[in-house]
């Protein structure tokens, strides 16, 4: 090696696309949120598919086996009608993850135009949304589901408008954090500098930049609503029967019979934990994942 | 209509600027805010800048000259004075109006990875002045322009689908030259440039600068707080003091021939590489602390820390006027015949081995 230059540019090694480089990093670095991403995606599966899965009709009875334990037949048992407890699992997990996502991404999207609205433009409007969030969020969530449904009636389409709003309302206070943080970055001071226009630093500094808080948002979202919606059918405010959800299974057949069939309470209630579970688990994963302050710290 | 005005003749500087002024209010109060104050970050600043010539404005933090520089560009609200730029004054133009003066005027900034979008690719982040002023980022004039700024700037052509983040400091700079540089403009003002980086970079990065000014003949306003780089690199300097300017001058009448106690003293902190020399030369000490902005000194802002100030100076705020070598200088004793004397005379020299 005779002669030594020095490099001026450092030649760095190409990336895999970010999708894939991102989950091998979950995996690797995140296992617990990779198992509970897993479980999430699995869940989706089973409520994508439910109606190519289910073996029997969701409501198809059958009074020869009335309130008959797991068996080869019947993987998680009958109910008292003898209708196939996975079948309606099955079901229900679809409508909880329609529910779920549909008010979620809905929420999302609220949190998303308020914050930015707030965050971004500042001064008065700032103050106008927030002291609305702040007085909103003075009433229980549980309440004012209540008085939704009972004033415009119980329906999938009502309760995914409900959520969306609760979420979505509290939400835009996190997502106008962070648009106050990229807003003063130099990037962004960059751009109106050079003579941008407002939607083109939205669209090109701020969103892109809160991605990472509105990809947790979202995740987390999914978890709450699922957990709300299957509260509201518990307490018999959900979809009206016999539709099968994993709150209505739990507070009808589920706590009637518990002692002569512990599977009816059992099939959902597991279900219904094990999602929530992966998803916050995963949510948190992605949260830590996506922090850059949070890299190399386990 | 900026663009297709004729040329004005060669000897009429590119941006002039009187006596501007960038109050801050201090707010109190929930509801009903009350000002209760306001902070003079720039507080009757003039001067200009000739094409081509590189100014360097110095002085130590917080003394208004990031807050000149962002006023000249429009992005703060002036409290008073003037900015006429390429022969219009643009002190009141209203930012539809600003939007073709801001491919004029572009700014370089301090922080080599604040000031680049991280989720942008470096090709989009050189070419987003272009893609702001109309053209299309999918078009061969986008393409040839960044391609051509990547090569203008030192950089390689395979970096343009590159993040930010696989960037070192001094690449990243180069960077944001290449932004600023995209829409052809004729004043660069660079805030600071070079403050972020270690000094063999900064010399890069600097020789870059005096190469580009050269080749596309810009006009820069350098802001620093590093004396000698901003020696190497001026034709013309001002120091700034407490939101207002002491004295401007040219590069070498200004290093060798300072006027203003403040300069003097600000020239004497800078260490002499040189250990005999340093032990050997007069120490000027300036004592106390910056007052704050919020509540200067009445007279002339120096005149708590000058040790050779007169009673004037507390009641009197001196004007910024020209001395027989084209220097302006804004000092009592300087303007008055026998203050020369004493500025340079024992006075700094007493304050020697004070501390």
């Amino acid at each position: 090696m005779s002669e030594v230059t020095l490099p001026l540019v450092e030649v760095s090694v190409r990336e895999r696309p970010a999708f894939i480089a991102f989950t091998l990093r979950l995996i690797r670095e995140k296992p617990l949120g990779a198992f509970g991403g897993a479980i999430f995606v699995l869940f989706l599966f089973f409520g994508l598919f439910a109606d190519f899965l289910i073996p029997y009709g969701v409501n198809e009875t059958n009074l020869r086996v009335r309130l008959e334990g797991p068996s080869a037949d019947h993987l998680f048992g009958t109910d008292h009608l003898g209708r196939d407890v996975l079948s309606r699992v099955l079901i229900g997990a679809q409508l909880s993850m329609t529910i779920g996502f549909i008010a979620a991404g809905l929420a999302t999207i609220i949190s998303i135009v308020l914050g930015v609205l707030s965050g971004y433009f500042g001064g008065k409007v700032d103050m106008l949304i927030q002291r609305f969030v702040d007085a909103w969020m003075c009433f229980p969530d549980l309440l004012f589901l209540m008085v939704v449904i009972s004033i415009i009636g119980a329906g999938v389409p009502q309760i995914v408008m409900a959520l969306s709003l609760i979420y979505g309302i509290a939400g835009s206070r996190i997502v106008r954090g962070s648009v106050i943080s990229v807003r003063e970055n130099m990037h962004t001071h960059a751009a109106r500098c050079m003579g941008a226009k407002t939607m083109h630093i939205l669209v090109r500094h701020i969103l892109p930049n809160i991605m990472p808080v509105v990809i947790v948002l979202f995740t987390t979202r999914v978890g709450a609503a699922i957990l709300t919606e299957a509260g509201l059918s518990f307490l018999g405010l959900g979809v009206p029967p016999p539709t099968p959800t994993w709150g209505g299974m739990l507070s009808g057949t589920g706590r009637t019979y518990m002692y002569m069939g512990p599977w009816l309470a059992l099939a959902p209630g597991l279900c219904l934990t094990i999602v929530v579970y992966a998803i916050n688990v995963y949510g948190d994963a992605l949260r830590d994942l996506l922090d850059p302050r949070m890299r190399g710290s386990r | 209509m900026a663009m297709s005005e004729p040329v004005i003749e060669t000897s009429a500087p590119l941006l002039t600027i009187e006596g501007l002024k960038v109050h801050f209010p201090v707010t109190k109060g929930f509801f009903l805010q009350k000002q209760i104050g306001s902070i003079k970050a720039v507080d009757g600043v003039s001067f200009e800048l000739r094409r081509g010539e590189t100014f360097g404005l110095v002085g130590e933090s917080g003394c208004g000259k990031s807050t000149t520089a962002l006023a000249i560009l429009r992005m703060l609200t002036l409290t008073a004075g003037r900015i006429v730029f390429e022969g219009s004054d643009i002190t009141n133009y209203t930012e539809d109006q600003m939007r073709p003066i801001r491919q004029r005027m572009q700014m370089v900034y301090q922080d080599p990875y604040g000031s680049l979008n991280p989720r942008m690719r470096v090709r989009h982040i050189i070419g987003e002045p272009l893609a702001v002023h109309g053209v299309n980022r999918r078009s061969d004039r986008y393409r040839k322009r960044v391609d051509e700024l990547i090569d203008l700037v030192g950089l390689l052509p395979d970096m343009a689908d590159r993040y930010p983040h696989e960037f070192s400091g001094g690449q990243r700079q180069r960077i944001g030259i290449a932004r600023a540089l995209a829409l052809a403009p004729s004043l660069l003002i660079c805030d600071e440039p070079v403050s972020a980086l270690d000094v063999s970079i900064q010399a890069q990065v600097i020789n870059l600068l005096t190469d580009l000014q050269a080749e596309l003949g810009l006009t820069i306003l350098f802001i620093a707080h590093d004396l000698s780089i901003v020696r190497h690199i001026s034709d013309r300097v001002g120091v700034m003091y407490l939101g207002r300017i002491v004295e401007t001058a040219s590069r070498d009448e200004l290093f060798d021939h300072p006027k203003h106690p403040y300069t003097q003293a600000l020239l004497n902190a800078v260490p002499v590489p040189d250990p005999e020399v340093e032990s050997r030369r007069e120490e000027i000490l300036i004592q106390g602390e910056v007052p704050s902005v919020r509540n200067p000194p009445a007279g002339c802002h120096f005149h708590p820390r000058c040790p050779v100030a007169v009673p004037q100076c507390r009641l009197q705020a001196p004007a910024l006027l020209p001395t027989a070598k084209g220097a302006m200088v804004s000092c009592h004793l300087v303007h008055s015949g026998e203050g020369v004397a004493r500025v340079h005379g024992g006075a700094w020299g007493q304050s020697k081995g004070s501390e």
